[in-house]
C-alpha cells in the first residue's frame, strides 16, 4: 500500500544536507550541518534538548526557510521551497507537537493527505473511495478498525492515537523519505513497542526514514546510522553503539548521566 | 464509570442519542422508505417552498424586506465561507461595495443589460476582490480581519476625493428590474444556488481541505497542499457570492453610491452568522432572515437598531456560540432523555 | 511651504502614533486584538466631557476619571466577554468589534452629536518655529507623545509588570510556569492599551470635536498603522507612524485632504506586496509556533 514508486536502488543519495545554517536573531540553532541519506536507510538524530533537531526538521521540510546552506532532495535543490513543494516530492514529516485537524473524524484527517496532487498523481487518475483508503491506513497504523474510534473527532482522541494518526497522514501521501520528529515521545512503552513493527515494515518496503528521537534504546535497535546535534552542530555520525563510544558524544549527550 | 463521590442511588445525566429515522436514513432506507425520503428533503424544501410561497403571497412591502433578507442571506454564505476557510472577515461590504460599482459601472457607461451586468460584475467582483487580498492570504490570524476592515472604508474615501464614478453623487438612473416579481426570483435563485452549491463544496474532499486550512493550515502544508491556492479559490467563491449581491442591490435600487461600502454590509452578515450559528452556511442564512425582518419591524427605534445587532452579535458569539441553526439541526435529527449513571 | 510641511508632518505622525500605540500594546503582549479600541478612545473623550461639563469636576480630577474610567471599562471587557472566548481568534474578533459598535451606536443614539462636545485646550499658548506658527494643544500632542512612548519603554523594562508583559509577550506558557498569572497580566494589558486611548482622546479630542465617526477612523488608523509597521512591534509602530504620517500630510497639502485616505492605502497595498507582515513584523505568525 505505502511501497515508494521508484524501484528502490540502495545507493542513491535521496537526501543531501550541505552546511545548513540558521540563526533565530542572535542563537544559531542549527550551523554548518551537512550530511547525506541514501534510499532505504533509516537515520537516527539524536542530540540533547535544545540541540537544534527540531529545527533541522523545519529546515529540511520547508517550514523554516535556512540562513544559509542547500538541501537537495533526489537530485533537486529544494532550498528556500515551500512545505507543500518539498512534501509534493515525497518528503513527509510528523510533528512533534501533533497537529491533527481536531474538528474533523480521525479518517478524514487521512483523507485530506489522500487529496493531494501527489496521491492522485501516482494513484493515476480516480483513486476510489478515499474514506476507505484512509480507514485501510489508519488500521495500518494500529487504528481499531472494527471499531467507532476512526470515526472519532480527532479533538477527542488520546495523544498515542493522534500520533498514530499523524503517522498515517505521511503514509498517506506515499511518501519516499519519511521525516518523524519525536514520534515515540509521551507515548506509553506498551505504545512504542506496538509501533516499532509499523516502522520496520515499513524498513522492509524499501522507506527512507529519519528519525529525531529521544527513546535511544528503540531507535538503536533499528537505526542504520545516528547523527548526533549538539548546540546545532553534528558533532558526530556513524553507527549507533560507535558513535556512543566516543568521549565527545558521552560528554554532550550523556554528560548528566555520567556526572551521577 | 461509577463515581463514588455520588449518592448511592445513582445521578442522572442526560444523554443525546441520533433518532432512529437520522440513522436509517442515512442509508439505503432513504430510497426505498417514503417516511425516510421526507425525512431527508423536508429541511431542505421546506425553506425553498415557504421562501417562495412567501414571495407570491405577501403584501408588496413585505415582499421587498424578503428580497433584502435574501442579499444579506448570500452576504452571510460568503462570510461563512470565507470564515470557515481560515478567513475572517471583517468587510463583507468590500465584496459587496465592488460588485455595486462594477454592476452600476457596465450599467452606466456600456449600457449593457442587468441579464449581463450581473454574471459579469459577479466574477470580476470576485476576481478584484482576491488580487486585492492575494498579499494577506500569506499571514494566519487577523491580519486578514485588520485588513478587511478598513479597506471597504479606504476605498469610500477614495471615491470621494478622486470623485471617479460619480464621486459622492453615485450613479443613478440605473437599469430597474422589469417586476418586483423578478427581483424576488433572481434573488431565491442565487441564495439556493450559492447555499446548496456551497454546501455540496464544503462536504466534498475540496472543502474539507478547507476546513483543514482553518483548523490547522500547517497540516495542510505537510500533506503537500498548496494552501494558498485553496485559500484564493476560497476566496474568490465568497467574494464573488458577495459580488452579486452588490450587482442586484445597484439594479433593485437603480444607484449605486458611496453607501454600499457602508459597514452596515459588513456587520449584519456577522451578526447574522453569529446568531444563525458559524460553519454551516445555511446557520448564517437562517439567521440573515430572523435579522433583517427584525430590524424592520425595530425601524422606529432609529439608531438603536445597529446597538441591538451588535449586543446579539457579542451575546451569541459569547454564550450562545452554538446558534439557532445548530440548535435545530440537533432537535431534528437527535433525542434527549434522562439516564440512570452510577448504579 | 516645506518648514510647515515638516513640522506639521511630524505633529501629524505623533497623533497617529498616539491613537496606535494602545493597540498595538495590549496585541502585543496578550495576543487580543481589540477592536472595540476606538470606541474606547471615544469613551474617554465623552467620560471627561460629562465629567467637566455635567458634573462640573476640575480638569485634572475629570482628565483621571475618563482615563481610569476607560481603563476599567476595557478591563470589565476582557474580563467578561474575551476571556470567555479566549483562543478562538474568530470569537474575540468579532466580540471585541461587536461591544466597540454597541458602545459607538449607543452613544451616537443617545444623542452625542454636535459641536458642544468639545474638550479644553491644555495649553493657551503659541511657539513660532520658523516661521511656522504652532499652537499650544499641537505642542501637548507632541510632549504627551513623546512621554507615552518613553514611557512604554521605561515600564515594560523596569517594572515587575512591565516584565511580567514581555514574559507573556514571549511565549504565554512559559510565563504560567514561572509563576506569572498571565490572565491577569492580559487583563492589565487591555485596561494599559486602553487608557493609553484615553490619554490619547484626551490631548487629541481637543483640535476638533467628540465624535462617534472618531471612532471608526481612530481604529483604522490604528490597524492602518500597525499593519504597516507590523503587529505587535513598537518600533514598527514608530516607523510607520511617521511614514503615513507625512505621506499624509504631504498628500494634504500639496494635493487636496480627501486624498489622505488614498495614500494610506496606497501604503498598506505596496507594503502587504512586499512584507505581508509588516515593516518589523516578526514573521512570528509566520515562523513559529510548529
Amino acid at each position: 500500500m505505502t511501497e515508494p514508486a521508484p524501484k528502490p536502488s540502495r545507493d542513491e543519495i535521496i537526501l543531501s544536507v550541505r552546511g545548513l545554517t540558521k540563526n533565530f536573531g542572535g542563537v544559531t540553532a542549527v550551523d554548518q550541518v551537512s550530511f547525506e541519506v541514501k534510499r532505504g536507510e533509516l537515520i537516527g538524530v539524536i542530540g540533547p534538548n535544545g540541540s537544534g533537531k527540531t529545527t533541522l526538521v523545519n529546515l529540511i521540510t520547508g517550514f523554516v526557510k535556512p540562513s544559509a546552506g542547500k538541501i537537495m532532495v533526489k537530485g533537486k535543490d529544494v532550498t528556500g521551497w515551500a512545505p507543500y513543494a518539498i512534501a509534493d516530492l515525497g518528503l513527509a514529516r510528523t510533528f512533534q507537537m501533533v497537529k491533527p485537524f481536531y474538528q474533523l473524524p480521525a479518517f478524514k484527517n487521512v483523507v485530506v493527505a489522500l487529496f493531494s496532487p501527489r496521491v492522485q498523481r501516482l494513484a493515476g487518475g480516480r483513486y476510489g473511495d478515499r474514506d476507505a483508503v484512509a480507514k485501510d491506513l489508519l488500521e495500518e497504523v494500529g487504528f481499531e478498525r472494527d471499531s467507532w474510534v476512526i470515526n472519532k473527532q480527532a479533538s477527542v482522541l488520546p495523544h498515542g492515537y493522534l500520533k498514530r494518526l499523524e503517522l498515517a497522514r505521511c503514509l498517506a501521501l506515499r511518501p519516499e523519505v519519511l521525516v518523524l520528529d519525536e514520534l515515540f515521545s509521551g507515548l506509553s512503552l506498551a505504545e512504542v513497542a506496538s509501533l516499532v513493527p509499523v516502522i520496520e515494515k515499513l524498513m522492509v518496503q524499501g522507506m527512507t526514514i529519519i528519525m529525531v528521537e529521544h527513546r535511544l534504546k528503540e531507535l538503536f535497535r533499528i537505526a542504520d546510522r545516528v547523527l548526533v546535534l549538539n548546540f546545532g552542530q553534528k558533532i558526530a555520525e556513524g553507527a549507533p553503539q560507535e558513535v556512543m563510544s566516543q568521549p565527545k558524544v558521552r560528554g554532550a549527550y550523556l554528560g548528566s548521566e555520567s556526572e551521577d | 464509570m461509577s463515581n463514588p463521590g455520588k449518592s448511592k442511588q445513582g445521578t442522572r445525566r442526560r444523554e443525546r442519542l441520533d433518532r432512529g429515522i437520522k440513522v436509517r436514513s442515512e442509508d439505503i432506507y432513504a430510497l426505498n422508505s417514503w417516511r425516510e425520503a421526507i425525512y431527508l428533503l423536508a429541511p431542505r424544501a421546506f425553506p425553498v417552498l415557504a421562501l417562495l410561497a412567501l414571495a407570491l403571497l405577501a403584501p408588496l412591502y413585505w415582499q421587498r424586506v424578503l428580497v433584502s433578507a435574501t442579499v444579506f442571506a448570500l452576504l452571510a454564505i460568503s462570510w461563512d465561507l470565507a470564515a470557515s476557510s481560515g478567513m475572517v472577515c471583517l468587510g463583507q461590504a468590500l465584496f459587496f461595495g465592488v460588485g455595486a460599482y462594477l454592476a452600476g459601472i457596465m450599467n452606466h457607461y456600456f449600457h449593457l443589460p442587468p441579464a449581463l451586468t450581473l454574471p459579469l460584475a459577479t466574477l470580476g467582483g470576485g476576481l478584484i476582490c482576491t488580487l486585492l487580498l492575494l498579499p494577506v492570504l500569506r499571514l494566519r490570524g487577523i491580519y486578514f480581519a485588520m485588513v478587511t476592515l478598513i479597506l471597504p472604508l479606504m476605498v469610500e474615501r477614495i471615491i470621494e476625493a478622486t470623485k471617479i464614478f460619480g464621486g459622492t453623487e453615485g450613479l443613478s438612473g440605473l437599469t430597474p428590474f422589469p417586476h418586483p416579481l423578478v427581483e424576488s426570483f433572481i434573488t431565491m435563485a442565487a441564495l439556493w444556488v450559492a447555499l446548496f452549491g456551497l454546501r455540496r463544496i464544503m462536504a466534498s474532499d475540496y472543502g474539507l481541505v478547507l476546513k483543514g486550512i482553518n483548523d490547522n493550515d500547517r497540516a495542510v502544508m505537510s500533506a503537500a497542499l498548496n494552501i494558498y491556492r485553496y485559500k484564493a479559490q476560497a476566496l474568490f467563491l465568497a467574494a464573488a457570492t458577495g459580488a452579486f449581491a452588490g450587482a442586484f442591490m445597484t439594479h433593485a435600487y437603480m444607484f449605486v453610491g458611496m453607501p454600499v461600502f457602508a459597514l452596515d454590509y459588513s456587520i449584519l452578515p456577522i451578526a447574522s452568522a453569529a446568531v444563525g450559528g458559524l460553519g454551516t452556511l445555511a446557520g448564517p442564512a437562517l439567521g440573515a432572515f430572523i435579522l433583517v425582518p427584525l430590524s424592520e419591524m425595530l425601524r422606529g427605534l432609529g439608531g438603536l437598531r445597529i446597538v441591538i445587532y451588535a449586543v446579539l452579535l457579542v451575546v451569541f458569539t459569547v454564550g450562545l456560540p452554538e446558534g439557532v441553526f445548530h440548535y435545530l439541526r440537533r432537535k431534528y435529527t437527535q433525542f434527549e432523555r434522562w439516564t440512570e449513571v452510577g448504579k | 511651504m516645506l518648514t510647515s510641511t515638516l513640522i506639521y508632518g511630524f505633529i501629524n505622525s505623533v497623533i497617529l502614533l498616539l491613537m496606535a500605540l494602545g493597540f498595538n500594546l495590549t496585541f502585543g503582549i496578550s495576543g487580543v486584538a481589540n477592536f472595540a479600541f476606538g470606541a474606547l478612545y471615544v469613551t474617554a473623550g465623552f467620560l471627561a466631557w460629562i465629567a467637566l461639563n455635567t458634573l462640573g469636576l476640575p480638569y485634572w480630577l475629570a482628565a483621571g476619571l475618563a482615563v481610569l474610567g476607560t481603563a476599567v471599562l476595557a478591563g470589565l471587557l476582557y474580563r467578561f466577554v474575551v476571556l470567555r472566548v479566549r483562543g478562538l481568534v474568530v470569537s474575540e474578533v468579532i466580540a471585541t468589534f461587536g461591544v466597540g459598535l454597541a458602545i459607538l451606536e449607543l452613544f451616537r443614539f443617545l444623542g452625542f452629536i454636535g459641536f458642544e462636545y468639545t474638550l479644553p485646550e491644555l495649553l493657551d499658548a503659541e511657539l513660532n518655529l520658523g516661521g511656522v506658527i504652532v499652537d499650544g494643544q499641537r505642542l501637548v500632542i507632541l510632549a504627551v507623545g513623546a512621554g507615552l512612548t518613553l514611557f512604554l519603554w521605561v515600564f515594560t523594562r523596569l517594572t515587575r509588570t512591565g516584565r511580567a508583559f514581555r514574559a507573556i509577550a514571549q511565549d504565554e506558557h512559559t510565563a504560567l510556569t514561572l509563576g506569572i498569572n498571565t490572565e491577569r497580566v492580559a487583563t492589565v494589558s487591555v485596561a494599559f492599551g486602553a487608557a493609553y486611548a484615553a490619554v490619547a482622546a484626551l490631548v487629541i479630542l481637543p483640535l476638533g470635536t467628540i465624535a462617534v465617526n472618531e471612532g471608526y477612523s481612530v481604529l483604522v488608523n490604528a490597524l492602518a498603522v500597525c499593519i504597516v509597521g507590523g503587529l505587535g512591534s513598537t518600533l514598527g509602530v514608530m516607523v510607520a507612524s511617521f511614514l503615513i504620517g507625512y505621506a499624509q500630510t504631504i498628500t494634504a497639502t500639496y494635493l487636496e485632504t480627501s486624498w489622505m485616505m488614498v495614500v494610506s492605502l496606497l501604503a498598506i497595498l505596496v507594503i502587504l506586496l512586499v512584507r505581508p507582515s509588516g515593516l518589523f513584523g516578526s514573521q512570528k505568525q509566520l515562523e513559529e509556533r510548529i
